[in-house]
């Protein structure tokens, strides 16, 4: 990948952890880059790697994780990070997760819980910091934020919780937001409005973001490009405009088809046949999505294939050429 | 919210004791034996004394009213008198108060100090030091008092002689060293049990996915551990420390005997070998009453630390 | 030592770690378990000597080839006494565990099946129970009826069995939610059936653990009320009694027979204490 001016910046990303003595592959060989003010989409299956991706970049991976391959961000090396360079990183790279609930200490007031960074990290006062985070809720849609910062996380619903959570991740002013699944816990309307709301302050922030999703339609509707991953791996690069209706990856076709649309006449869903594979069970020298994809071909077995261009974008499939526009989704044809 | 917590607490705390004094004098009540032949040693006394010994003693009256006059006595200090010794029970029982109040006092702080710190220490440090807390603490949660008592006046009373093996001693230091022993004893499987808890308290808090937002925003690890692991592993921490605090006072009666000491835990059970039964009530009330406040004291501390508490109990 | 499942409850000890598979530690304690209760069943069988016949001449003498332990304060026989005592040692626990699990199983099923006033008449009866420290309640059941094991397993039984109900009613109450329960009652099943069948044999895994660890506990204090002298009466063997008997050797300089009395407390309750949180840890595993 040649990106010039990429903010964040991953290079044959590969990481391994121990699992019961031994150690499993998690990521293989994982590039792609954001760009400044650029809005990514990641998106998989469950086991798909996605979330280690997130916590890959955010030097969040637990104790004894192997990692190989490069991550930048700014031009720095991100794992050989340390002190006042890791804590300016933590600053710039702000996280957003998927279930608020839990990654809100219960015992601290969401006031302590917004302001904490802000305090340690910058030395900005109390006063000020709560200033700061009043204003932002409020550009959340959370109105009453004096009251809200002497509540407790227990006091809040999910969907309040998590606009707290995009505020709180904003208050630092970082330069990427790395958002794991932001609403999967949320019911559909409260879904709704916390992606109108992160949508709105990225562009008005003009801020960068990893948006994780298993929704590829989703990801579509919020990103400039989005990035599939199956297995561990990266196997589509794609502007999201293009995904839908001109997919390079069987996989990507598959998973565009394998969810409901409500403007279909048809009442079938299809689903991916087969299950999702992690990356330890991926086969070494075949493509990974072979025992479940209907374009497989011998030429499939012979090797891993490599990230190929095509079209303005990148795909992992060595038949991309002779699919290319065959690979329609069957229910919209 | 909060605050019918504490009401419904203080209730229950009252409930509690007047049931556990209901039962310490019903069981005394039951007792086989007869208060006035006790209280003449057995000589015969005329019908016409009988009468009025009854009066005085009330035990001329249904047993409801003489529970009443008992409990309402005793809320004024009045706990009856000794048969053995013919002295005040409340005076017998003021003067060994401080020996059990400084033997659970010392044992306590023993408990938290080294018990917690122990416990930090091994849930902060996986590795050789955790490994060995575990291997120890789990043979010494096991070891009852008594035993721990006589192993220790073996080591350190007959072979090292660096403490005393006997008697309460004279003086703020000489006591000191008198209870330090004794304090051990009392301590060590409450100890154990404490670092144990506390140990996995800070292993769970710290896999908690809070603790992993905090590190993605840079949270200084010191502060992590303060304010994240540590602040939330208090709420258990608390509870099994007053849990285990609590139940000293009792087991602080078998340290007593075994040391010599002159506290009420002993007076108890010489009281309960002799028959001696107002002195078996008033220290029973006493101690199950201080059982009690040391539980509910708990409970409150919970409710302080842990802001989702409104009107639950804790062990959810 | 009233902290009893206190500890269980309180811990939610993590799922993660050692799972299947026997663990040593796991083996050696089950079979530190059934020799005890070997030796409970048929130690005056194998014990050499008449337990209770004093030779005071013999008093405090050491080890030899026929007395293996040696004499102790009254001059009787060490070993002999160890192997008779095993069964007064243990019996008295064994009794406060089958009547506490009984009573706490039933209180606890009972409170979460019924819920509503039931649940909040037992549930408020064990907090007030709760108010009495176990060996304080067997103190003064002793001094009421005098010496002996029964006033102290009966107190012991009524101070644990609010532990036991508790975490048991937790259970019961996770279990009670499950959706094959409501299947079974709209198929018609009878409210007993569905708790000796389904109900009590899903929480089994728990209530085993817990009886483990109660009768690890209820033997502390039972050999603490047996030491104070209000338990099992001298001369009868019994190793808390034998602790006290020879507590003056202590200091005399000749610590063996109150050391291995000592120790087999300290070797039995060891072994059921780390049995019960092995099988607690596994019932957490598997749910």
């Amino acid at each position: 990948m040649t990106t010039g001016g990429a903010l964040l910046e991953l290079d044959g990303v590969t990481v391994s952890l121990p699992v019961e003595g031994t150690m499993r592959p998690v990521l293989q060989d994982v590039s792609f880059a954001i760009r400044p003010g650029e809005a990514l989409g990641l998106v998989g299956e469950s086991g798909s790697g996605k979330s280690m991706t997130a916590r890959t970049i955010d030097r969040l991976l637990p104790a004894g994780a192997a990692v190989a391959g490069r991550v930048r961000f700014d031009g720095r090396d991100v794992m050989t990070l340390s002190g006042a360079d890791l804590k300016r990183f933590r600053g710039e790279v702000a996280m957003i997760f998927q279930d608020p609930r839990a990654h809100t200490n219960p015992v601290r007031r969401i006031g302590d819980f917004m302001t904490e960074a802000l305090r340690t990290n910058s030395g900005v006062g109390i006063q000020e910091a709560s200033r700061r985070a009043v204003a932002l809720l409020k550009s959340v849609g959370i109105e009453d934020g004096e009251r809200r910062l002497r509540q407790y996380p227990h006091e809040l619903s999910g969907g309040l919780l998590q606009r707290v959570m995009i505020a709180t991740a904003l208050l630092t002013q970082p330069r990427l937001l790395l958002a794991d699944e932001p609403t999967t816990a949320l019911d559909v309307t409260t879904q709704a409005d916390v992606l109108a709301i992160l949508s709105d302050l990225r562009s008005e922030l003009r801020l960068a973001m990893l948006f994780i999703t298993h929704n590829l339609e989703l990801a579509a509707a919020i990103c400039d490009r989005t990035v599939v991953m199956y297995a561990g791996q990266v196997v589509e690069v794609r502007e999201s405009n293009k995904l839908h209706d001109q997919p390079l990856h069987p996989y990507t076709a598959a998973l565009a088809a394998a969810r409901p649309n409500i403007d279909a006449t048809s009442h079938r869903l299809t689903a991916i046949p087969g299950r999702p594979l992690s990356a330890f069970e991926a086969p070494q020298d075949a493509c990974a999505f072979t025992a479940r994809c209907p374009h497989v071909a011998d030429i499939c077995r012979r090797g891993r294939p490599a990230l190929v261009e095509l079209d303005g974008g990148l795909t992992r499939c060595v038949r991309a050429s002779e699919l290319f526009g065959k690979l329609k989704v069957p229910l919209n044809a | 919210m909060r605050l019918r917590f504490f009401v419904r607490r203080l209730a229950m705390l009252i409930v509690s004791l007047l049931v556990a004094s209901f039962v310490i004098f019903a069981a005394i009540y039951l007792a086989p034996g007869n208060p006035i032949a006790a209280l003449s040693g057995g000589r015969s006394i005329p019908p016409e004394s009988l009468k009025v010994l009854e009066a005085r003693y009330h035990l001329d009256q249904p047993f409801l009213v003489q529970y009443w006059y008992w409990l309402t006595n005793a809320l004024h200090g009045n706990l009856g008198i000794s048969i053995t010794l013919r002295e005040n029970v409340s005076d017998l029982i003021a003067s060994r108060i401080s020996t059990t109040a400084g033997l659970v006092l010392y044992s306590s702080i023993l408990i938290i100090a080294i018990g917690v710190g122990l416990g930090i220490a091994a849930g902060l440090r996986p590795g050789l030091l955790d490994t060995s807390i575990l291997v120890v603490t789990a043979i010494s949660a096991s070891l009852p008092a008594f035993v721990a008592a006589i192993v220790l006046i073996l080591v350190f009373a007959v072979q090292l002689r660096w403490f005393p093996s006997l008697g309460n001693g004279v003086g703020f230091f000489d006591q000191v060293k008198h209870l330090t022993l004794p304090a051990v004893a009392l301590a060590i499987s409450s100890l154990a049990i404490v670092a144990r808890v506390t140990r996995a308290a800070i292993r769970e808090e710290s896999r908690k996915e809070h603790v992993q937002t905090a590190v993605s925003r840079g949270i200084p690890t010191a502060q992590l551990i303060w304010r994240h692991v540590l602040r939330n592993a208090a709420i258990p921490i608390t509870t099994i420390s007053g849990i285990t605090v609590a139940s000293l006072i009792a087991v602080a009666a078998v340290v007593e005997v075994v040391f010599g000491l002159a506290g009420l835990g002993a007076y108890l059970v010489q009281s309960a070998q002799s028959k001696d039964l107002a002195v078996v009530q008033g220290i029973s009330l006493l101690l199950v009453g201080a059982f009690v406040a040391v539980n509910v004291l708990v409970d409150v501390l919970y409710a302080v630390l842990d802001p989702r508490v409104s009107l639950g109990s804790r062990a959810q | 030592m009233s902290v009893a499942a206190g500890v269980s409850s309180v811990t939610k000890r993590s799922r993660v770690g050692r799972q299947r598979g026997f663990s040593p530690v796991l083996v050696i304690s089950a079979a530190v378990i059934v020799a005890a209760a070997l030796v409970a069943t048929a130690g005056p069988l194998l014990a050499p000597y008449d337990p209770n016949l004093p030779q005071l001449s013999q008093y405090f003498v050491g080890p030899s080839p026929e007395h293996l332990l040696g004499f102790d304060a009254s001059g009787r026989d060490v070993l002999s006494r160890l192997l008779y005592g095993a069964r007064t040692s243990m019996i008295g626990p064994l009794a406060v565990t089958l009547i506490c699990m009984t009573l706490g199983s039933l209180l606890a099923v009972t409170a979460a099946w019924r819920g509503g006033t039931y649940d909040a008449v037992i549930s408020s009866g064990l907090d007030i129970v709760f108010a009495f420290p176990g060996i304080l309640l067997a103190v003064l059941a002793a001094a009421v009826f005098g010496g002996g094991l029964v006033a102290p397993v009966l107190a012991l039984s009524v101070a644990y069995t609010p532990y036991v109900a508790r975490v048991l009613r937790g259970a019961a109450l996770r279990e009670r939610a499950q959706q094959y329960i409501a299947a079974l009652e709209v198929q018609g099943a009878s409210s007993i059936a569905i708790c000796l069948r389904h109900l009590i044999p899903n929480m089994l895994h728990l209530i085993v653990a817990q009886a483990t660890t109660l009768f690890g506990y209820a033997m502390v204090d039972l050999a603490a009320i047996s030491f104070l002298g209000l338990g099992v009466q001298p001369p009868a063997a019994d190793w808390g009694v034998m602790v006290s008997e020879n507590q003056q050797g202590i200091i005399q300089g000749y610590s063996i027979p109150a050391l291995a009395a000592g120790l087999c407390i300290v070797v039995v309750v060891v072994a059921f204490n780390i049995l019960g949180e092995r099988l607690y840890e596994r019932g957490e595993a598997r749910r």
